[in-house]
């Protein structure tokens, strides 16, 4: 299945959770926040969250700034 | 025993009710090793930082900046990418879900060459995420009228620029701003954007902003937190200035000489809105 992540469209197994796709994208442990389709996901939803094909995921995390 | 006296007396600097010991902030971006964001942070004293909020980088490790922010330090998220009202408050409720507080400074650019705010923008921004209940600070062009509305949709603090962002051009809009300071009593005036050397902070903190922020002038130096500790001493130079009555520029009684006030050069009698309907 395709799902767009962070604007660019990535193929996933199919009945992929939030939390795993977080966890092959993300590098490090900076502190992530998600976007599924324009909506916050609270961290402890991350699991129960099952993406499906055409999802658009945002994961941002902080960094500086002026 | 001689007795020293402390010979000016400062109101404190309180934004939305909190209290800063430092009327000095500080910008992360650019700089070259986050340790120099916490030196730069200690040396200088700051109590409010910002940040920004990006999309994460999965192809390479990324150090986490929260990590080289001291604690007790206010954490003041920008809202920079946003190129329109609907995208600032979008990035301001990712901010806060990350935990990491409620204080956003509104920054709305659609502009790439000169990185100028839209106010338009700003204003919608602000009157949105104050009824959301965030601790608001927009950056903004100084216009009156803007900071007026900005005021009203319930702005925390009004920031307008010194000059273009990133552009250490100094105090480019001194004359405007010393409006917005003489006009605006409710929230304080903190001068962001182009101040590229101690003395422009000095000079926008003798003509009364209430505090002012700093990035590229100090991420780009040779040391950082020399630089920023000299930032935040001109801060307070320039703010005891202030309170001492100096104003920098007398004003002018002839019309030839510059003068801070405006002076109408069309008639101001004749309006087509007067009316005298006496008898």
């Amino acid at each position: 299945m395709n799902i767009t992540l962070n604007g660019k469209l990535k193929e996933f197994l199919p009945a992929l959770n939030l939390k795993s796709a977080v966890e092959q994208f993300r590098k490090d442990k900076t502190p992530v926040v998600a976007e599924l389709n324009g909506e916050i996901i609270k961290l402890p939803r991350w699991e129960e969250t099952t993406l499906k094909e055409g999802d658009i995921v945002e994961l941002v995390s902080f960094v500086g700034g002026g | 025993m001689k007795i020293i006296q402390k010979t000016v007396e400062d109101t404190p600097f309180i934004i939305a009710g909190k209290t800063f010991t430092s009327r000095f902030m500080l910008g992360t971006g650019k700089f070259k090793n986050k340790p120099d964001v916490t030196g730069s942070i200690t040396a200088s004293g700051t109590k409010i930082v910002t940040v920004a909020l990006r999309r994460i980088d999965t192809q390479r490790h990324q150090e986490n900046i929260l990590e080289y922010i001291p604690e007790g330090i206010t954490l003041l998220t920008n809202t920079s990418g946003a190129r329109n009202a609907e995208e600032a408050v979008r990035i301001a409720r990712l901010a806060k879900e990350s935990g990491c507080g409620n204080w956003i400074k509104i920054e709305v650019i659609n502009d790439s060459k000169y990185l100028l705010p839209d106010n338009t923008e700003t204003i919608k921004a602000t009157e949105i995420l104050s009824s959301e209940g965030f601790i608001v600070l927009p950056y903004m062009f100084p216009d009156l009228y803007t900071a007026r509305a900005l005021v009203k949709a319930g702005a925390a603090a009004v920031m307008p620029l010194g000059s273009l962002i990133g552009s250490n051009q100094g105090l480019k809009a001194k004359e405007f701003i010393r409006i917005l300071i003489d006009e605006i009593d409710e929230t304080p005036i903190i001068v962001d954007a182009g101040l590229g050397a101690p003395s422009h902070a000095a000079e926008a903190m003798e003509i009364g902003a209430d505090a002012v922020l700093v990035n590229t002038a100090i991420a780009g130096a040779e040391n950082p937190a020399g630089c920023a500790e000299a930032f935040s001493l001109a801060v307070r130079a320039g703010r005891q200035a202030y309170l001492c009555g100096d104003r920098s520029r007398p004003v002018s009684t002839t019309s030839t000489q510059p003068t801070p006030k405006a002076n109408a050069s069309s008639p101001l009698t004749g309006f087509l809105y007067e009316n005298d309907l006496s008898s």
